[in-house]
């Protein structure tokens, strides 16, 4: 039996005297595609960067593919909610995409493996012919997307992804969660979300995040999960297939 | 004008200009990009306050100040994240109390220290042999370090949390560049001083920055900018004490030349509509 993905064993964590995360207990299999919901200020981002040993609990153990999460680093891709960018920075959409290979350069230079490796993430998110676009050109949907790749180009067997779909528009959305669902047969992937509604039918797992964790194995929510993590009663809609989640104010 | 280029001093003194070029383009693009501007001006005051030991303690003035911007630049990087004040009050901090140094030392330094300006505000003229070799051989670590790094210098600028997710030690990759400004402010003490060294590792890259895009150009045209600056600047101060009887010294002129080329730059980019950050997509 391999190790898992991750694991987390009751995984306490303040910021700022706040408590983020209390005891969070959480497994991920190699196979595994998870969908992590919550409010705002749940904690989602925190889960993630404690995976990624960004921040470190103040109680509890973490393991990433049976290391640290600092050591597993090599192996775990990364798709920030946002982060301070400049759009002045000079730079093209390849070699920011290059920098999903800077842990693994060799003498600090970029092999032909490297841009090959590079170029391809980008046709991924299909934005191929995109490569030597100034990075301060393009528009909110299009750098979503030069972040997936970059975090592709980590080559990772596990990819957190931290609402990767929020500033898209519908037509990329769908293709966008159709890319996570193939790359979830190749990874392990795990979905941050603060909106319900934007949860796919290809997730697989999910689980919901406020401080305390809720999780379900299988993809179907129950109104009681939502309500211990929402704080507030919620209405599941169209629960089976196409398995559509909708608050209750949305209908009746 | 051109008569001074065959002068054997005048050729020592551009020599020690376009060495301080090469070190302003290649760090200054990076302090620029970072935005990082007012630390490596409080690291250029910082130095002060080792030109003061050196006065003191009599060791040459140029090694002290090194050793002070070295100290400077890891007491900033390493506190940023260690103690609960804002980087512009740490920069404030070292910034100060490098000048309050320098003068407290200058102050106990026996007998009289004549060429105290020449440290504050630059004296390219009276620039010795020995202080170009020392140019020559922090030019020699900045590009050999530039072009081992320059990814993960690139990528810890870019975007330092992403860089250490992907297993770059961003927080020392940040101070070697740290260390690798404070050298640079080093070849440029004797070009504009402690208190202008900040203009020439801003002023050229900000001017750079419309017609490149990539960090690799910016530095090439960064150290172009500086290096016609320092050349032109040089060449006005020459024909204003020849011809008009003005002694004015090259420092000034280099950064004013500079800024005009900023401005010319920047004016010639916005009536282009090409370039820069005009360019933005709404």
């Amino acid at each position: 039996m391999s190790a898992p993905a991750a694991e987390l064993q009751n995984v306490s964590l303040r910021l700022g005297g706040i408590s983020v995360l209390e005891e969070v207990s959480l497994r991920i299999e190699a196979g595994d595609y998870l969908a992590l919901l919550g409010p705002n200020g749940g904690g989602k981002s925190t889960l993630l960067k404690v995976l990624l040993g960004l921040l470190t609990p103040d109680e509890g153990s973490v393991r990433v593919f049976g290391q640290s999460p600092r050591a597993a680093r090599g192996r775990v891709g990364y798709v920030p909610q946002s982060f301070r960018f400049d759009r002045d920075f000079p730079i093209r959409v390849l070699d920011v995409v290059l920098m999903g290979r800077v842990g693994k350069l060799k003498r600090g230079t970029v092999a032909d493996a490297d841009r090959e490796i590079a170029r391809a993430a980008l046709a991924r998110v299909e934005m191929a012919e995109l490569g030597t676009r100034p990075i301060g050109a393009l528009s909110g949907g299009q750098l979503q997307r030069v972040w997936i790749a970059r975090a592709l180009a980590q080559q990772p067997e596990l990819l957190l992804l931290d609402e990767p779909t929020s500033s898209l528009d519908e037509r990329v959305e769908r293709s966008v969660w159709e890319l996570f669902a193939e790359l979830s047969q190749e990874m392990a992937v795990v979905v941050v979300s603060h909106d319900i509604g934007a949860i796919s039918r290809h997730v697989r797992g999910v689980a919901c995040l406020n401080r305390r964790l809720h999780s379900h194995p299988t993809r179907e929510l129950t109104s009681e999960m939502l309500e211990a993590t929402y704080g507030c009663p919620v209405d599941l809609l169209a629960h089976g297939h196409p398995h559509r989640v909708l608050h209750a104010h949305d209908e009746s | 004008m051109l008569e001074a280029l065959t002068e054997p001093f005048f050729q020592r003194v551009l020599l020690a200009g376009l060495l301080a070029s090469v070190a302003a383009g290649v760090i200054g693009t990076y302090v620029v990009v970072r935005r990082i501007a007012s630390l490596a001006g409080g690291l250029s005051h910082a130095a002060f306050g080792g030109v003061g030991l050196g006065y003191w303690a009599g060791f040459p003035p140029i090694a002290g100040a090194a050793g002070f911007a070295l100290v400077a630049s890891l007491v900033v990087g390493l506190a940023e994240r260690r103690v609960r004040s804002g980087l512009d009050t740490l920069v404030a901090l070292v910034w100060s109390v490098g000048m309050a140094l320098g003068i407290v030392f200058v102050a106990l330094a026996p007998g009289y220290t004549p060429d105290l300006t020449s440290y504050l505000f630059g004296s390219l003229l009276f620039v010795p042999w020995e202080y170009v070799a020392v140019a020559a051989a922090v030019d020699a670590v900045i590009v050999a370090a530039v072009l081992r790094y320059h990814r993960v210098f690139e990528a810890v600028c870019f975007d330092e949390e992403f860089a250490e997710v992907a297993g770059v030690p961003a927080e020392r990759v940040f101070l070697g560049l740290l260390a690798l400004a404070a050298l640079a402010i080093v070849t440029l003490i004797r070009v504009v001083g402690v208190i202008l060294a900040i203009a020439l590792l801003t002023i050229p890259p900000a001017a750079a920055r419309p017609w490149v895009s990539s960090l690799g150009a910016m530095m090439a045209a960064s150290t172009a900018i500086c290096a016609a600056s320092t050349l032109g600047g040089l060449l006005l101060s020459w024909s204003l004490a020849e011809h008009a009887g003005l002694s004015i010294p090259p420092g000034p002129l280099i950064i004013l030349l500079a800024a005009a080329g900023y401005a010319a730059s920047h004016v010639v980019a916005a009536l282009r509509g090409s370039g820069g950050p005009a360019s933005r997509p709404s």
